[in-house]
């Protein structure tokens, strides 16, 4: 059942209303009215999305909401319109993206109070946002794009919010960069569909039409190989590089620099979860290209164990949650990978919650430290902070995948696809990556609340705990965090899994390959857990000398993760320096100074020269004018003679 | 019951018409008995009666007649450039109101002036016989000469009403001349009527290619088209600025509703005797425009040779002709009459009497002495540079798509390279208000609300119609059909009282 749903514009005409009115009247308005506006419209927008969500929830499975603002562009047979769409899929991701969004707006009122840009970081909070209920809103793939490359751009003015630190800014530069990178592989794949589309007669990037034709673009060969395959894989190079993903996963460590409710934003409701989106809503396109499916599997599978392994030693509290958020990311890819899509977005949604507590408590405690990061330097805070450390230690267990947290439920249903689809191996990276998970998370938990305390002195009495507008988000993440999982358990249990079932019209059932005992494969991830925390208590609690001898006696390989895995050096002298050479020498020096400048220059010069010439006539005395008048008269005159003679 | 349609046949086209004839004389009666300090009123009772027009026009979209014996056409084409016109004789007058009190402009004949040029625009759009376009020009040119000199104290707008009244006169002769040699040829000046004759042998008739070949370069000089644009940089510079943004948009406008109607609708048969001349004015134009423009220092000079660019442009599609070019010169008229009058407006702003102001080099760090006009103007120049979304580029390429679709591809080349040489002088304004520094500092003084609502609804207009062209386009596109069928409209006269 389709249904007309104007109303859905509400959910992007609000947060734009905020973003106008934070860029043109926040400065004169003051701080007062902008900790209004800038949260109050995403509670606004959250309103009309749990209208729509509701509406969607009571119409029969399968039902869409959408509403058409206007054509687009049309050109040639191609055409596109600006049109809105929410399904089960939409409708899950525009409550995290408004639901979570806004519980951080709120909790930024208070991280922020003391910045004087307030106004400009409520307008970008409020463009990021839009950016992604564009993205997630959309009917199209290019419209998709438009949000894509929004909080692309989002993400680089937040990163380097604190521009006048070179070093942020820097940052900053990165992210974009990157990103790009694999925002041109996004590009190239929806020239790769509207070819292949072609092909067949249809000019379309809608998602309907793309459905519809789907089996079109599989069976239109290119390069070796199907349309489908190639517009896959080069769609997911756009989400690696959006999803922090091997091999462009390299900007979200450094984007750390940003304020800690951004680095919230970005890991929880916006941005990261993206290209796990796109590929959600692509179902049909990725299950038709089985090649890319594994592909994608993979990567997921290697970058969760890869991050993780960074995770272990990182002694920033924030780099900690970094690389946590990309290993979760390849948790969330294992998912789609292994075509459940519906637990690659069950992930998304429990990780909403969960990350996004954990940044908004590491955020807590480094606001009470007074922007100490480093976990060396904290350690007791339990009593000092207790709301904080309740609602860390929830999310931790969330994270962690113990039983009943939210965590739980959606990893646990990613390795049961990633086993039954056949990708044992990968099922094992995802295992180990579990007890890896718990390990670091936990190692965080105990160097920061128990123990002897680190703090330097002169900041030891100023700790306190944070305003309401900070501790009302922590509580309500932490809320969900505990039993967002629930909506999805294990069949037989309850109402078994009601989220796959929502979200199965669009996203399809998951087909298990290789049958598997559920209760067994959990026991296995969920022991290894255990593990982790058993074994992070004994190293920072029970016997403290002994992380210190492990990473002496292990020092190559202690120095391989704590440098993580020197993929930037790696980066840097492989790809960035050969780049930068031949920008420099060859494009700046060599090209632009002298073909094109010198090209540009004479060009420049002769048409000057030529103006200057033509001036000339141009005399002001009113004769002349007349002249050169007759003298047009007579070519045309003589024109014309010419044409009756002959 | 009464047959409305019966009825208004006849009133209601030429109402928008009478209202702006009423209203003209009003204002002159009226305003000699007002100061000249004190014109504001005369400015507000003007700009009511294009409003009060401007509504009425919006009834005669979708209509299709032809009324006064085939004098005056109904048609949405013609609805479609009355509208445009009188947004632009509204804009103008919400910028002339506080600077005709600054400049101690006389308002009655300013004011009734303006009006009577806006009549005989409106004319020109809604002629369907020769001699009433013809009326209808020279209504619009007399007045437009004597508003281009009322600065009687400048020297520069004495020279040029002198300037332009000379050479309008001499190029109103051909105009006139070109009209008679089709009377000979077809013995009718009726549009309708000389569509149905261009048939057989009649189209290589001498008499009618030289006429044709007049009228071209009449028309020609209202646009301002090379060779016969000479007139354009010395009366724009020297004209009151609001007045130049009224010569630069609605002369513009109301000549090439002429020149569309009898070129492209009524002498469409004949298109293969004015096709090549066509093609070379076109080149030419947008060829010298850009040059030209390019060396320019002073900023209306260099706004009139970019007038005369844009036309270039639009000739492009008129040389190419066809349904398609026929709505893409109609959307590109009314987004340029939005931009244009809008850049216009913030030269008005930026102008002192007896001060500098009109030097682009005065424009120099605008962006952090007075931000929201300096975004405005950079908004206007990008618009008529032709980047997206704006108005200007959907325009462009409506138009460059239309000839290419007709197989005019050399032109096309030729407009793009053109195109993008105008960055060049476009983007300078920018660099200067953005990127330098120094400039004319200009004296706090007194709001003008009217001028920055006038700024303001240009830049809604140039970035609206920009970003959601749709309607505009589909209604410009519907306009033109709706004088295409001559065949259609005699039927409907047929059926008329």
């Amino acid at each position: 059942m389709t249904v007309e749903f104007p109303a859905l514009t509400l959910i992007l005409i609000f947060p734009a209303l905020g973003v106008l009115y934070n860029l043109f009247l926040g400065y004169r308005t003051g701080r007062g009215a902008v900790s209004f506006v800038g949260p109050a419209v995403m509670f606004v927008a959250f309103a009309v999305a749990s209208w729509a969500f509701y509406e969607i929830m009571v119409m029969p499975p399968g039902s869409v909401l959408t509403y058409s603002v206007w054509g687009w562009i049309e050109a040639g047979n191609f055409h596109t319109s600006i049109g809105l769409r929410i399904d089960a899929l939409s409708a899950v991701m525009t409550m995290i993206v408004t639901g979570v969004g806004a519980l951080i707006h709120l909790y930024s009122v208070g991280y922020m109070a003391h910045d004087e840009d307030f106004a400009r970081y409520f307008t970008y909070l409020n463009l990021f946002a839009l950016s992604m209920l564009i993205l997630v809103l959309a009917d199209n793939l290019l419209l998709m794009f438009v949000g894509w490359e929004g909080v692309g751009l989002c993400s680089y003015l937040l990163i380097a919010f604190w521009y006048t630190n070179p070093q942020f800014a820097y940052n900053g530069r990165k992210a974009f960069i990157v990103n790009r990178i694999g925002d041109a592989g996004f590009l190239l794949g929806m020239f790769t569909l509207i070819w292949a589309l072609s092909q067949h007669g249809a000019w379309s990037l809608d998602f309907l039409t793309l459905k519809a034709r789907a089996s079109d673009i599989a069976s239109t060969t290119l390069v070796g190989t199907t349309a489908a395959t190639v517009a896959a894989l080069l769609l997911f190079l756009g989400a690696t590089g959006k999803s922090a993903q091997i091999p462009l996963y390299v900007w979200l460590p450094d984007a750390m620099v940003g304020p800690t409710p951004v680095s919230a934003l970005i890991h929880a409701a916006t941005m990261v979860t993206a290209g796990v989106y796109m590929i959600a809503r692509l179902n049909f396109l990725f299950v038709l290209a089985p090649a890319a499916l594994m592909v994608v599997a993979t990567i997921g599978a290697v970058t969760a164990f890869f991050a993780a392994t960074i995770a272990l030693v990182q002694p920033d509290i924030k780099k900690v949650l970094a690389y946590s958020t990309i290993s979760q990311l390849g948790y969330m890819f294992l998912g789609v990978g292994s075509a459940s899509f519906a637990a690659g977005i069950f992930h998304v949604m429990t990780h909403a919650f969960f990350k996004g507590l954990l940044f908004l408590c590491a955020g807590s405690v480094i606001h009470a430290l007074e922007g100490e990061q480093d976990m060396n330097k904290m350690g007791a805070l339990r009593t000092k902070l207790p709301i904080t450390f309740w609602t860390m230690l929830i999310a931790t267990l969330a994270i962690s995948a113990v039983p009943p947290f939210s965590g739980y439920f959606s990893k646990d249903l990613i390795l049961e696809a990633a086993y039954e689809s056949g990708h044992t191996a990968l099922w094992i990276l995802g295992v180990i990556t579990a007890g890896l998970t718990s390990f670091y998370m936990f190692r965080l938990i105990f160097m920061t609340f128990f123990g002897e305390s680190r703090v330097d002195h002169e900041k030891e009495h100023h700790i306190h705990e944070s305003p309401p507008s900070m501790a009302i988000p922590l509580i309500a993440l932490a809320v969900l965090s505990s039993v967002g999982g629930w909506v999805g358990l294990p069949e037989g249990l309850a109402w078994g899994d009601a989220f796959a079932r929502f979200l199965a019209p669009v996203v399809g059932d998951f087909k298990p390959l290789v049958v598997g005992n559920p209760a067994m494969l959990s026991l296995v991830a969920t022991s290894l857990g255990g593990i982790g925390i058993i074994v992070a208590y004994l190293f920072y609690i029970r016997l403290p000398g002994l992380p210190v001898i492990l990473a002496w006696r292990l020092k190559g390989a202690h120095q391989l993760l704590l440098n993580k895995w020197y993929i930037d050096e790696l980066y840097n002298f492989f790809v960035t320096r050969p780049l930068f050479w031949f920008s420099n020498t060859i494009l700046n020096r060599g090209v632009d100074h002298y073909a094109i400048d010198g090209a540009v220059n004479g060009a420049g010069l002769t048409v000057e020269t030529t103006g200057e010439a033509v001036r000339r006539v141009e005399s002001g005395n009113v004769q002349h004018y007349a002249f050169v008048y007759l003298l047009g008269v007579l070519g045309v005159v003589a024109y014309y003679i010419y044409l009756v003679i002959h | 019951m009464i047959n409305f349609s019966q009825i208004n046949l006849v009133w209601l086209p030429v109402l928008p018409l009478v209202v702006i004839a009423t209203a003209a004389m009003v204002v002159l009666l009226v305003g000699v008995r007002v100061d000249d300090e004190e014109s504001d009123g005369l400015g507000w009772l003007a700009l009511a009666s294009i409003v009060i027009a401007l509504v009425l026009a919006l009834g005669i979209f979708g209509q299709s007649g032809i009324a006064f014996a085939g004098a005056i056409a109904i048609d949405s084409f013609s609805a479609f450039f009355e509208l445009s016109i009188l947004i632009a004789a509204a804009l103008t007058v919400l910028m002339s109101l506080d600077y005709a009190d600054e400049h101690r402009l006389p308002g009655a004949e300013y004011y009734s002036l303006l009006l009577f040029s806006v009549l005989g625009m409106m004319l020109m759009a809604t002629a369907s016989d020769l001699i009433v376009i013809f009326i209808g020009l020279e209504t619009m040119s007399l007045a437009v000469y004597v508003l281009a000199g009322l600065l009687r104290r400048d020297p520069r707008s004495s020279e040029a009403a002198i300037k332009y009244f000379l050479l309008g006169a001499f190029s109103t002769g051909f105009l006139l001349y070109g009209i008679a040699l089709i009377y000979g040829a077809t013995g009718t000046i009726k549009l309708v009527a000389i569509h149905a004759a261009l048939t057989g042998p009649l189209l290589s008739n001498p008499l009618l290619l030289l006429g044709l070949g007049l009228m071209l370069i009449g028309f020609g000089f209202k646009v301002a088209a090379v060779p016969f644009h000479m007139w354009t940089p010395d009366v724009y510079e020297g004209a009151p600025t609001p007045i130049t943004a009224f010569m630069a948009v609605g002369v513009k406008i109301a000549a090439f509703a002429g020149f569309l109607r009898v070129f492209m609708v009524q002498l469409g048969p004949a298109s293969a005797a004015w096709t090549d001349v066509m093609w070379a004015i076109s080149a030419l134009t947008m060829t010298v425009g850009n040059m030209l423009a390019i060396v320019q220092s002073n900023i209306k000079r260099m706004l009139a040779y970019s007038a005369i660019a844009h036309a270039g442009y639009i000739l492009v599609a008129l040389t190419a002709g066809g349904p398609q070019a026929g709505g893409a010169i109609l959307y590109y008229l009314l987004g340029y009459a939005f931009t244009n009058l809008g850049a216009f407006a913030v030269v008005v702003a930026l102008e002192r009497r007896g001060a500098a102001g009109d030097q682009i080099a005065d424009y120099r760090g605008l962006a952090t002495r007075q931000p929201l006009m300096a975004a405005a103007m950079a908004i206007f120049l990008l618009s008529l540079l032709g980047i997206p979304p704006l108005v200007g580029f959907v325009g462009k390429f409506y138009l460059f798509n239309a000839a290419v679709h007709r197989g005019f591809v050399g032109l096309v080349v030729i407009g793009v390279l053109n195109s993008a040489a105008s960055a060049y002088y476009y983007l300078s304004v920018v660099v200067a208000m953005y990127m330098q520094e120094g400039g004319f500092l200009e004296e706090t003084r007194r709001s003008r609300p009217a001028l920055v609502a006038a700024i303001a609804i240009a830049l809604i207009g140039t970035v609206l119609i920009g970003i959601y062209p749709e309607p505009y386009f589909t209604a410009a596109g519907n306009a033109y059909q709706s004088a295409m069928s001559p065949e259609e409209v005699h039927a409907a006269t047929a059926m008329a009282p």
